[in-house]
């Protein structure tokens, strides 16, 4: 994984460590790949009593393993593991090895606050990667921000916050939302819209930027219908009906969890041929993770719009596929969510090292700008505001379970979480 | 089943087993725990509340709830409402497009506070609202099925029913409820920031006195005329009905009462945990807190309070060290508890542990009167 | 809302939602005829009824695996293989939790409650254990997937049309059995008195474990046609279990013409406020509905007069 070094030497480290106080530094310049623990002494890389020794440094790994969430969080916790597994094999994070206390928030929100709470207070944690949903993102936050922790939180999500004590590696509502709905109205000339989700704050945030975008900024276009079923919901008959109804050039679909397969299921057996694209389906919820339940021939011909796709071409990606494989078994497939889980560890030892401390306030103030050149997704970039910049993709769900690419945006997208004109 | 003999509130037995929990809640366990531990076993407690709730309903009355976290949550979901409006001034949202109104309101486009959330600008309405608003919705629910005779499985699949509509309720009109996410972030009581360690320290002992004061009437319901009625009523109802009582008031007066005791455990709840959400009102826990009951001994109101304890206590420890193996643990506890020991830990205690204890204490001084515990027999 | 379309549309979709209602309908008494068998029969709260047709669900996807590459000629056909072995391992377990557990609880039905939810924990973490926690995606054979255009505005999904036949057919069966043949009269009687039942000479105790292992049997089958149209996953026999269980309740327990009147009720009830309203409301409407109906007429659609 030598790409993941090529970052570091840019954002200047080892500098930086030598104006605060490093000793050696002729050993950190000219190797610059081992940074090597005695150059950075323990009680100067940790004034705030994180679980730091001379050679292991303690993180925490906060997701559900069981309940309703451990379907979608278990890629979440690989992937973190295998950042973990390869931060380690390079010589770990200022010369110390990552060593993590893995938590079970067991799909349960109180149990993510109080477990966040232990990785806090009594494992003095340096930092945590976790959470999936925004509940239990919601609960642990202020635990987070009374505790002075440090959470690298993966999921997409509605955006609406911005938190000092977070980094957002998953994309927020707007960078997911616009880029695919300009290219639905640009590339195959969609004019009418049917918004349909699971009844919880993203998709219903997700739903009202993409209204305000089809209403205010597309011209000629419209939202046909609008609606939620409570989560877990299997029966869709009436709202493809409702559809076939209303007619619409795009199905926007925010459908979650086990709802995700009732629906598409029975969407193709209603008779809806996604590959015809009439109407066209497009969805953000549905990584190849979800795929592996729904069955890639019930879901083919549907797109899918988010920043990663398992399928992307580039060595970052196949390289990251391979090990992921490597570690956890040839089925495995790899969404949107365990991409950015990923990157979560490797943003953080880019963070401690600029700041050339574990110290929480220190990695705070290093985070924005830093970036990595060598994610899977591609380049990515930590702003101002905790979000990362990123590209867009839109993918087309294969019979195999893949996304073939069709379209990615040129730039990077500006995160804005609290977007004006969108409220 | 066997009468007390002196009509006193506490037997000799049943004033040490008091005092015993009382030394267990408030001093030993604030001596060997740091103040995060303390905070954890302040938050099984607020369930205990329930589970006492249900000992009275379940276990002396035979009528099981499935919706009693329905009430835990709208005691809980009363106080969260304070709290939000407090911790929403229009100083701490001034980022939001509409200041001084709960951040997921503006979310969701509100652009004024609902009328309903205006009372909750009180404190003093808001801790009325916390007892008042689940008993009456306690109390629509009992006069709609105990007059009606609706009893047993049917109850209970019933309430089940309800909770579940609770929740898509809740999670339905986040605008006003917060959604899935539920009411998050509260910070302060008049002022008095609760998330400090010595506020959550001071919490836990006024969370353990009020356990206490539910303990006591409780206790006092018990050994009241209506707690020897309702045990009849359990074994043979019409025989009650005959004998000239109005069955349906005593049902619907016990089920208030254990919606009350939820209630005030669902505001301690989000007094010490500092949010409330959706997902304490649904069936899973709902039917959780009926196993605490059952694991403590359904007929034992001390009982209920250390299944609480152990129950939960359990599930933090398992599942942090085998969080795959918890729910298997679980399951295993809950078959176990019917099966073998359907009058759980308090059975244990004053089938197995009691005569013993008995046998060694007459073998010294002969003079112990068999006062024993009144656990009426099961079935 | 019906300004704009045309009058050949709207009769097309009226169609269609009505059939929509009956494939619901066809669905709810899949789920609801193995609980109505154990809960009405036997007074038996089985708490594990979703995870018994997650069991089957999962015999559905070995099967289909099997298939896929042991036998691919014969994948087409492999659905009724499928629903056969569904039927035998979900009954099966249901008879040995019958005589493991079920057996000691019978005078005490709210404590079948607690140690049937025990065991849906303990099941739950087992398919965790054996077959991951991701959902896991049940190929259908591609002539089940489709749908039939009757006219060009009218399709019929077809997976529809086989879970309604199967509803029909399984009611049948079970009608026939519980109505018309010696067990089903043993069945009957000993619901109606135990003791008279086995002075008699009836085998209650072999009874009991075949009426549970043909509940959950049924349970198993209905899981395996639900992997057309539903997910397969650890936790996902919970979603149905809500739902289950007002139907049996709604239909009056003891009665299975109530069950399926009831389930036709709801399931048209909650198809046409679906239609007009969103789908949330339309959930919390019809629970509500069924809940007010159950608070004045506790006994159910459909009571069998009985005095206590």
């Amino acid at each position: 994984m030598s790409d993941f070094d090529k970052s570091r030497k840019n954002n200047g480290v080892s500098r930086r460590a030598l104006l605060a106080g490093g000793v050696a530094l002729s050993a950190s310049l000219f190797a610059p790949k081992v940074l090597r623990a005695q150059d950075y002494p323990t009680a100067e890389v940790n004034t705030t009593g994180l679980a730091v020794t001379d050679d292991t440094v303690t993180i925490g790994i906060l997701h559900s393993v069981t309940g309703t969430m451990a379907i979608s969080e278990t890629g979440s916790v690989q992937a973190e593991k295998l950042a973990i597994e390869q931060i380690n094999a390079q010589g770990g994070i200022l010369g110390r090895k990552i060593e993590y206390i893995q938590e079970d928030g067991a799909s349960d929100w109180p149990t993510f606050a109080e477990k966040a709470k232990k990785l806090l207070v009594n494992d003095k944690v340096a930092s945590v990667m976790g959470c999936w949903t925004s509940a239990s993102r919601k609960a642990v936050l202020p635990v987070f921000e009374q505790y002075n922790g440090f959470l690298y939180y993966p999921t997409f999500y509605e955006g609406l916050e911005e938190s000092p004590n977070v980094i957002y590696t998953g994309q927020e509502a707007t960078q997911q939302i616009i880029a695919g709905l300009d290219w639905v109205n640009k590339e195959k000339g969609a004019k009418s819209f049917y918004l349909l989700g699971s009844d919880y704050i993203w998709p219903r945030t997700s739903n009202k930027i993409a209204r305000k975008h089809i209403e205010n900024f597309l011209t000629d276009c419209k939202v046909v219908g609008e609606e939620y079923y409570p989560l877990g919901h299997t029966q869709f008959n009436s709202v493809i009906n409702k559809i076939r109804l209303k007619k619409p050039d795009v199905i926007y679909a925010i459908v979650v969890g086990g709802s995700n397969v009732a629906f598409y299921k029975q969407l193709k057996a209603a008779g809806i041929d996604m590959t015809k694209e009439s109407p066209l389906l497009l969805t953000i919820s549905v990584t190849e993770d979800e795929i592996r339940g729904i069955g890639g021939e019930n879901i083919e011909g549907a797109y899918a719009c988010m920043k990663y796709f398992q399928s992307l071409d580039n060595d970052n990606n196949r390289e990251f596929v391979a090990a992921f494989k490597e570690m956890w078994g040839d089925d495995m497939v790899i969404g949107d969510v365990t991409q950015a889980a990923y990157l979560g560890p490797w943003l953080w030892k880019a963070a401690v090292e600029k700041a050339g401390s574990f110290d929480v306030d220190k990695v705070r103030a290093a985070s924005p700008g830093i970036e990595l050149t060598s994610a899977p997704e591609g380049y990515v970039k930590v702003h101002e505001n905790h979000h990362l910049w990123s590209k867009t993709r839109v993918g087309r769900a294969q019979a195999d379970g893949q996304y073939e690419v069709v379209f990615e945006t040129a730039d990077l997208v500006e995160p804005n979480p609290f977007p004006e004109g969108y409220q | 089943m066997q009468v007390t003999r002196k009509n006193s509130l506490f037997t000799r037995y049943e004033l040490i087993g008091f005092a015993i929990l009382a030394a267990i809640i408030f001093i030993v366990f604030p001596m060997i725990m740091d103040t995060f531990r303390l905070n954890l076993f302040g938050k099984y407690l607020t369930y205990a509340f329930v589970a006492v709730g249900l000992v009275l309903c379940w276990g002396a009355g035979g009528i099981l709830s499935l919706g009693q976290g329905v009430f835990f949550g709208l005691g809980g979901y009363c106080m969260a409402m304070f709290l939000k409006l407090e911790a929403s001034t229009p100083e701490n949202t001034s980022i939001q497009s509409t200041p001084g109104i709960p951040d997921f309101m503006d979310w969701n486009q509100l652009t004024a506070l609902p009328w309903w959330w205006e009372p909750f600008h009180s404190l003093t309405l808001s801790l009325i609202a916390v007892i008042v608003v689940p008993v009456a919705f306690a109390f629509i629910i009992g006069v709609a099925m105990f007059r009606r005779r609706v009893g047993g499985v049917y109850f209970a699949i019933i309430t089940q029913a309800i909770a579940a509509v609770m929740t898509i309720l809740i999670i339905g009109q986040q605008g006003y409820t917060g959604g899935v996410n539920g009411i998050t972030d509260l910070r302060t009581l008049l002022g008095w920031d609760i998330r400090t360690d010595e506020a959550k320290e001071i919490l836990y002992f006024v969370n353990g006195a009020l356990l206490f004061v539910c303990l006591g009437i409780a206790q006092y319901v018990r050994k009241s005329k209506l707690g020897r009625l309702l045990i009849a009523m359990r074994d043979q109802e019409d025989r009650v009905r005959f004998s000239g009582y109005d069955v349906a008031n005593f049902k619907i007066f016990i089920f208030c009462l254990g919606a009350a005791f939820a209630a005030v455990g669902g505001a301690m709840f989000t007094l010490q945990v500092g949010f409330m959400s959706p997902s304490f009102v649904g069936i899973v826990p709902s039917i959780e807190m009926v196993i605490f009951a059952a694991v403590g001994g359904r007929l034992s109101i001390l009982g209920a309070v250390y299944g609480t304890l152990l129950v939960n206590w359990a599930k933090t420890t398992f599942s942090e060290s085998f969080p795959e193996l918890w729910l298997l643990g679980l399951g295993a506890l809950f078959i176990a508890v019917v099966m073998a020991f359907p009058n759980g830990l308090a059975g244990v205690w004053s089938e197995h542990v009691m005569p013993r204890l008995r046998k060694l204490g007459s073998r010294g001084d002969s003079g112990t009167p068999d006062a024993a515990p009144s656990t009426p027999a099961a079935e | 809302m019906f300004a704009d379309y045309s009058w050949s549309e709207l009769t097309a979709i009226f169609a269609m939602q009505g059939f929509a209602g009956l494939i619901l309908f066809s669905v709810f008494v899949l789920m609801a005829l193995g609980l109505a068998i154990i809960f009405g029969q036997m007074g038996v709260i089985n708490m594990a009824h979703g995870e018994f047709m997650i069991l089957g669900a999962y015999v559905t996807y070995l099967v289909s695996i099997f298939f896929a590459e042991a036998l691919p000629a014969l994948f087409p056909a492999y659905f009724f293989i499928a629903m056969i072995l569904a039927f035998i391992a979900a009954g099966a377990l249901g008879m040995f939790v019958e005589w493991a557990m079920i057996r000691h609880l019978y005078k005490r039905p709210l404590d079948t409650l607690l140690a049937t939810w025990g065991l849906s924990l303990i099941l739950q973490q087992v398919y965790r254990s054996v077959f991951g926690a991701r959902e896991v995606g049940v190929t259908i054979p591609d002539w089940m997937m489709g749908s039939l255009p009757l006219t060009d505005m009218i399709e019929i999904p077809i997976n529809g049309i086989f879970v309604m036949v199967l509803a029909i057919g399984i009611s049948v069966g079970v009608y026939v059995m519980m109505y018309r043949s010696r067990w089903g009269q043993q069945v009957r009687a000993i619901n109606q008195n135990r003791v008279m039942a086995g002075a008699v000479g009836i085998n209650t105790e072999w009874t009991d474990r075949m009426t549970y292992g043909i509940g959950c049997g049924i349970a198993g089958v209905a899981g395996s046609a639900f992997t057309m149209i539903g997910s397969t996953g650890p936790t996902a026999g919970q979603l149905y279990i809500v739902d289950t269980f007002l139907v049996v309740v709604f239909g009056g327990a003891a009665s299975l013409l109530g069950t399926i009147a009831s389930a036709f009720t709801i399931s048209q009830a909650q198809s046409i406020m679906e239609f007009f309203l969103s789908g949330s409301m339309a959930k919390v409407l019809t629970l509500l509905v069924v809940i007010g109906i159950l608070m004045l007429r506790p006994q159910g659609l459909f009571a069998l007069k009985l005095r206590k």
